[in-house]
């Protein structure tokens, strides 16, 4: 999969496809994939904020990428994330996560993200975690 | 003291409440999460569907479709836990709740542990509410597919509760 272009990466995963993610920017351990507000994703109708589980997809989504955009990384699954939700995202507007995957060891990636809406100044949510982590041999 | 109240009557206000509550999520509609209850407990069920999916060579369920399925499990509980002694009592009706669909508890926080790789088949959850005050509470929610022993996924998450005025 590390070797597809970036947005075949979110493409080959239907539910990256479904929620309609598309990944922006790619590489060396950093990831930003956006998804936007659609009706179906809303958690509370009273409010039309996104629902915190699709903020919780798009999060996954853009830490699993920064690690497989990590120098040698060949496969990767998530092993515990948190998410702290910040503040409700304003209804009608894109949600963009940027991740970084900070730290490696032989087999564990840590990963921090963050979240935001069109203002970019003020995180939705910000999350942390640690990834299974697979590396190419050494030639 | 007054007769029982009749089955049909009771199984009828539990079912109606629940329904209004999970249909007035979109989200837990497009997942095609569905709720079975027996008396007052709760098990969330997430049907297979081929877009769930995240890793297609393996296959596995998407991390995110975890994440959501727990999420989701934890705050229709929470808000079934909230509102059962007004529905029991009769302070509120199901049909006051579909006319003025109750509020629900905002997620502070919430974290998964994925234990094992999610199949491509149905999963089950249910959540346990470990503390309720007025304003904060704490939720555990556990889902499985096969064996109910062999948790595939669990999650705590903390909630802020929705402020209710004259209930």
């Amino acid at each position: 999969m590390a070797e597809n272009t970036p947005q075949e990466f979110i493409n080959a995963l239907p539910f990256a496809g479904a929620l309609g993610m598309r990944l922006e920017q790619i590489g060396d351990g950093r990831a930003q994939i956006s998804m936007g507000w659609d009706p179906r994703f809303v958690g509370d109708p009273a409010t039309g904020v996104i629902h915190g589980g699709a903020v919780s997809a798009l999060m996954d989504t853009c830490s699993g990428a920064a690690v497989m955009s990590y120098p040698g990384a060949l496969t990767t699954a998530t092993i515990d994330l948190r998410i702290d939700y910040m503040r409700a995202a304003t209804p009608g507007q894109r949600i963009t996560a940027r991740a970084e995957c900070y730290h490696v060891t032989r087999r564990v990636a840590f990963v921090r993200a963050t979240a935001h809406d069109e203002d970019s100044d003020n995180p939705v949510a910000t999350a942390s975690g640690a990834f299974t982590f697979d590396r190419r041999e050494a030639p | 003291m007054p007769p029982p109240e009749p089955v049909q009557q009771v199984k009828y206000r539990r079912d109606s409440a629940l329904n209004t509550l999970v249909d007035s999520v979109p989200y837990a509609g497009f997942l095609g999460i569905v709720f079975e209850r027996h008396g007052d407990e709760l098990t969330a069920v997430l049907p297979y569907d081929a877009k769930l999916i995240g890793n297609p060579v393996l296959p596995a369920l998407h991390g995110g479709v975890i994440a959501s399925f727990l999420e989701v499990t934890a705050i229709i509980e929470l808000s079934w836990a909230m509102l059962w002694d007004e529905l029991e009592s009769g302070r509120l009706t199901p049909e006051q709740m579909a006319a003025s669909l109750p509020r629900l508890p905002k997620t502070i926080d919430f974290t998964v542990d994925y234990l094992r790789t999610g199949l491509p088949r149905d999963g089950y959850a249910r959540a346990r509410v470990n503390r309720s005050g007025r304003r904060y509470a704490s939720v555990h929610v556990e889902a499985w597919q096969d064996n109910r022993a062999r948790l595939f996924a669990q999650a705590t998450g903390h909630f802020l509760m929705p402020q209710r005025g004259n209930g």
